[in-house]
């Protein structure tokens, strides 16, 4: 049911080309209207990529912003406002994927990586200081080509 | 006929590329000189076939023949000349083509100027390259063929998707596949050399000018990219953080990184294992870029699923390569024994540390940009990984780099003083801390804007430190010859400074955008609004006519404190055989700051709604790249990285080993 939406909202979009945050749907309250943008900057527009629907000129976007405004002026909280959305369309619909099960390797792959890398060169720096300490023994041949060295020297 | 010309010479630069892969590779297991010197001759004739085809194509959308399914699709005989050409890799199958010249004429490049390489190396180098001219040239002929005629072709194209219709597009796509593909020399190299099992520091030496090279394509690729979505996009975002983003920013990071641990292996004989590794991985990582934009995988897996043709091929071609390199890199690398030793404290141990913070960085950005995909495939949930998550991982993986870099130029080989390194930064990082009390005090607003400028003023200004030692060795009261000593530096000293430096001016730019001032609102004209220090007036509306679309522009003056300090003309744009509007931002430089004002709907009382902003040294942005790139460039320059001076130094240091 949600992919028809999104396939009926797409074609919605390329129909009638709106655009980003438009003057007639700013709140007269500064107040409200900035907590409006501060939450519209966190939710994706479902038909683009990656793009809020502060900065979308999809009439998808339109309609979430507009609903965004509804709801703050019916004096719902920031939370509250979200969590209607994420109930309605799916973690999809924030940019900033809550930290969960399925995304706890997500959020914690990268510094995990880091560290695990960073132990192995500390590691190794450490091991390589053991092996730089004694060096490798001249052979035979080496020992022979340095003593004519010095001898030449004297 | 000249279509099917261009047909035929690219079936034909498929069967070098099959000779290309096989002689000089026999020629090499053989020990046979002639079979290894085809390398080069195959090289450039498939080079010559490919560009002929690239031609022929470009010709047919020069002259509108709409016979072709290609130029129906993707042009307009109204269209601009300048559109009619950048059009042709406008799209999917245009864009393969492009894909191919370049990394034919990159098999060329290595072929002409690589004259250093030791055959047996460039034979095995060639024969890899030869094989990725195979994979893409049966992926073009087999799946995404752009020389597909129609029957009955029609009187009219169907015009290119207005948001191409750009010089942005004109410039973009071949610096970045310039550099996207310039990697396949380095992947190819790596490769070559891990076959012939010839890795020493001269290895370093020969990959550099090819790494330097696509890094700058890259750099300015990413920059002109960025720039183009600034000003097409309407409301003044630059980077998104999305997939197609991405994919062109890992190999950036990776290649960057490969740019600084190859200077440790050519000049220490260290990390040869992990220089190797990088060089596979840079290209690997624009293979992938390629596989996700050209596969649809990143619409969604779904659809993905249903039309799987090309990209299960491109699939294939990223599990052969990038498999094929690890597989050999598995079988050689413990054979790789390590050179030069060196304490922690020393340059090539923070040029490990940079490393370590530029691949963590990389991680986040590939995990980030994968995870959703791998998710959905894997239980159907959907999610979105934004701004906000890239913000919370790569900001701090890749911060560090900016603090620790000056400081790492300042260190010694082997084992250096740290405590007088940072004695040396004392004074520009007190420089830093006045520049972040001075935003502060000027313009107040966000920490992290302030914070990030002070930043930014600390690495423009520390990048210069290890010149200025190497000027001013005992101090700048004793300055004798400082000239006679600046002009001595090489090349490649100025080039890594400016890079740094380049960098920071990014980071500045970066950092204003928390300064900028934004107005939405409805546009009458007459009216003058005020946008930050600037008053904006609408002085006359005008409807036009271009040769592909209608428009509608707003005449606008910008003055600071009374006086007219410019003016500039924003418009909305119809096109009417895609029956799609554009909006063309007004944008004009001040004080390296800019004016941005984006057009949209006219409502019936002639008043147009739109987006004003005032974006102080946002140009800095791009001009960071820029600087970046033009320090690549001179570092490119040295006489002493030059590809053809690497044979005369192998011979003087064989000259000393044998002493």
């Amino acid at each position: 049911m949600r992919k028809t939406l999104i396939a009926l909202f797409a074609l919605a979009a390329l129909a009638s080309p709106a655009s980003a945050l438009q003057p007639d749907e700013i709140l007269p309250d500064p107040k409200l209207e900035s907590r409006a943008r501060d939450i519209s900057a966190g939710l994706r527009c479902l038909v683009c990529q990656n793009q809020s629907i502060d900065d979308s000129d999809a009439s998808l976007a339109r309609d979430l912003r507009t609903l965004v405004r509804e709801q703050l002026k019916a004096g719902k909280s920031d939370q509250e406002i979200k969590t209607f959305l994420v109930d309605r369309y799916g973690n999809f619909v924030l940019l900033k994927p809550p930290f969960e099960w399925d995304t706890a390797a997500l959020w914690l792959s990268p510094f995990a990586l880091f560290a695990i890398a960073g132990f192995f060169v500390w590691r190794k720096s450490r091991t390589r200081k053991v092996e730089a300490a004694p060096a490798a023994p001249l052979s035979a041949e080496e020992s022979e080509k340095l003593k004519a060295l010095l001898d030449e020297k004297a | 006929m000249i279509i099917e010309t261009g047909h035929f010479a690219l079936a034909l630069a498929l069967a070098l590329a099959l000779m290309q892969v096989v002689l000089p590779f026999w020629g090499a297991r053989a020990r046979d000189a002639n079979l290894m010197a085809t390398a080069r001759p195959l090289a450039l004739a498939q080079f010559a076939l490919v560009a002929l085809a690239y031609g022929a194509l470009t010709w047919a959308h020069v002259v509108s023949d709409f016979s072709l399914v290609n130029v129906i699709e993707n042009s307009h005989s109204t269209k601009p000349m300048i559109y009619k050409i950048s059009g042709v890799w406008g799209n999917h199958e245009g864009s393969m083509l492009l894909w191919a010249l370049i990394l034919s004429l990159s098999g060329a490049a290595m072929a002409v100027f690589a004259r250093a390489i030791p055959p047996r190396l460039m034979a095995d180098a060639t024969s890899v390259q030869g094989l990725l001219s195979v994979a893409f040239l049966l992926f073009i002929l087999l799946t995404s063929n752009p020389f597909a005629r129609i029957e009955t072709p029609p009187m009219e194209g169907n015009d290119l998707n207005p948001i191409l219709q750009d010089p942005g597009l004109a410039i973009h796509p071949p610096l970045l596949y310039l550099g996207y593909v310039g990697f396949s020399i380095v992947f190819s190299l790596a490769a070559g050399a891990l076959i012939s099992g010839r890795t020493d520091a001269a290895f370093a030496r020969f990959i550099r000018p090819w790494t330097l090279a696509a890094w700058i394509f890259l750099t300015l690729g990413i920059a002109m990219g960025s720039y183009w979505a600034y000003y097409t996009l309407g409301w003044g975002g630059f980077w998104f953080w999305d997939p197609v983003e991405n994919a062109s920013l890992l190999p950036w990071l990776s290649g960057t990184a490969l740019l600084h641990s190859a200077s440790v292996m050519e000049k220490r004989d260290a990390l040869k294992v992990w220089t190797i590794f990088l060089a596979i991985l840079t290209f690997s990582l624009s293979l992938l870029g390629t596989f996700l934009v050209r596969s649809g995988v990143l619409t969604s897996v779904h659809s993905f699923a249903s039309d799987p043709t090309r990209g299960l091929f491109i699939l294939g071609i990223l599990v052969l390569f990038i498999g094929g390199a690890l597989f050999l890199f598995m079988l050689r690398a413990p054979t790789l024994t390590g050179g030069g030793l060196f304490a922690p404290i020393s340059r090539e141990g923070f040029l490990v540390v940079n490393n370590l913070l530029l691949t963590a960085s990389c991680a986040a950005v590939f995990i980030g940009t994968l995870y959703p995909l791998a998710l959905e495939a894997w239980n159907g949930s959907k999610i979105t990984v934004g701004a906000p998550f890239f913000n919370l991982t790569f900001g701090p993986l890749f911060a560090p780099i900016l603090l620790l870099a000056p400081l790492g130029q300042l260190l010694a080989w082997k084992r250096a003083d740290l405590l007088g390194a940072a004695q040396r930064l004392w004074f520009v990082a007190a420089l830093g801390l006045v520049a972040v009390l001075g935003f502060y005090a000027l313009q107040g607003g966000p920490v992290v804007a302030v914070i990030g400028a002070g930043v930014a003023i600390y690495l423009m200004t520390a990048s210069f430190v290890e010149i200025w030692g190497r000027v001013f060795p005992q101090g700048f009261r004793k300055s004798a010859n400082a000239f006679g000593r600046m002009a001595g530096l090489p090349l490649s000293a100025w080039g890594s400074a400016l890079a740094h430096a380049g960098l920071g001016v990014t980071l500045l730019g970066l950092a204003a955008t928390g300064w900028g001032v934004e107005k939405i609102t409805k546009v009458q004209k007459g009216e003058t609004y005020q946008v930050g220090p600037y008053a904006l007036q609408a002085t006359s509306i005008e409807a036009a006519e271009g040769p592909n679309y209608r428009e509608a522009i707003v005449h606008m003056t910008i003055s600071r404190d009374g006086k007219e300090v410019a003016t500039f003309d924003p418009s909305k744009r119809f096109f009417k055989t895609r029956q799609m509007a554009t909006s063309q931002a007004g944008i004009v430089t001040l004080n390296l700051g800019q004016v941005y004002v984006a057009v949209a709907e006219q409502s019936p009382d002639g008043a147009f709604d739109a987006r004003m902003y005032w974006k102080p040294l946002v140009s800095l942005i791009w001009l960071g790249a820029l600087v970046m790139s033009f320090g690549g460039a001179l570092s490119l320059a040295d006489r002493r990285l030059r590809v053809g001076v690497a044979r005369r130094a192998k011979v003087v240091g064989a000259v000393q080993a044998a002493e």
